[in-house]
């Protein structure tokens, strides 16, 4: 039990309160705040797991750039008078019986999988010079596709949250 | 059981989360933030099954076109959101419920 295995299993356990605390909390505003909690703390995971690159871009896109949107989104959707961020509940017994079932699946086909190399160990070396090689001659095709895509949704997104109308 | 197995299991417990939330939120960003924690479950997964073969860091690099698609997801979906809630003066999805103008 060295010193990795211990803030490996801490970040687990991190990214599972905060989850299941933005399942029970009532405010939309604290739940966006506990889904950076567990968005950083994935990042942890995703440094004991042999993806530095991966982790600084989920820091970096995630924590800094969609939950500021999603925040402003929520200032902007809030109701002036009453409870402006309170949500409220629908559908609880038959959506957490669908919830526990597909949970239950998933932990029903994981139990017979046999996983070689224990992770939460540094395997030596890290990845982001291999990632750039193979982003750049074998997965050429989908960053391209991907920028078209990205280029094509952020102009999609300008227009339609813009104010004009096309009548009038 | 070794990391990669209480990976996936922390996987599959924020997948059930999301969505657990999408289904019974009453509110358009809280599904939003849902959607988000199981697009972050899938990558997860990716990567604890990509640990077993360091040598290659495709499942790596599947999850960054995950990340891209999800950051576009989110844009679009804030943007129809904040739309939706300029229309029908109600971010619950419920209430939205019609196509055509009123009138």
């Amino acid at each position: 039990m060295n010193w990795a295995t211990i803030i490996f299993y801490s970040f687990i356990i991190f990214a599972a309160v905060s989850a299941l605390s933005m399942l029970l909390v009532k405010n939309v505003f604290y739940a966006a705040l506990l889904l950076i909690a567990c968005l950083l703390s994935v990042a942890g995971i995703f440094v004991l797991g042999n993806a530095e690159f991966l982790a600084a871009t989920q820091i970096m896109i995630y924590a800094g750039g969609v939950l500021v949107l999603i925040i402003f989104g929520l200032m902007l959707t809030a109701k002036i008078s009453g409870k402006p961020l309170h949500v409220g509940h629908q559908n609880v017994i038959p959506g957490s019986m669908v919830a526990l079932a597909f949970f239950s699946v998933l932990i029903y086909s994981y139990a017979n999988l046999i996983l070689a190399i224990p992770s939460g160990i540094q395997q030596g070396g890290n990845s982001v010079n291999k990632i750039g090689i193979l982003l750049m001659t074998d997965f050429v095709l989908p960053f391209e596709v991907s920028g078209i895509l990205l280029l094509t949704s952020l102009i999609g997104a300008a227009i339609t949250a813009s104010s004009f109308s096309s009548k009038k | 059981m070794n990391g990669s197995q209480s990976i996936l299991l922390l996987s599959a417990f924020l997948f059930s989360t999301g969505l657990l939330i999408v289904f019974i939120k009453r509110n358009a960003i809280m599904i939003l933030l849902g959607i988000e924690l199981m697009f972050n479950s899938a990558n997860l997964n990716l990567i604890a099954f990509n640990t077993s073969r360091p040598q290659l860091p495709d499942g790596q690099i599947f999850a960054l076109f995950i990340i891209i698609v999800a950051v576009c997801e989110a844009a679009v979906g804030i943007a129809i959101i904040l739309k939706a809630y300029h229309y029908y003066h109600s971010a619950i999805p419920d209430q939205v419920s019609e196509l055509k103008e009123k009138n």
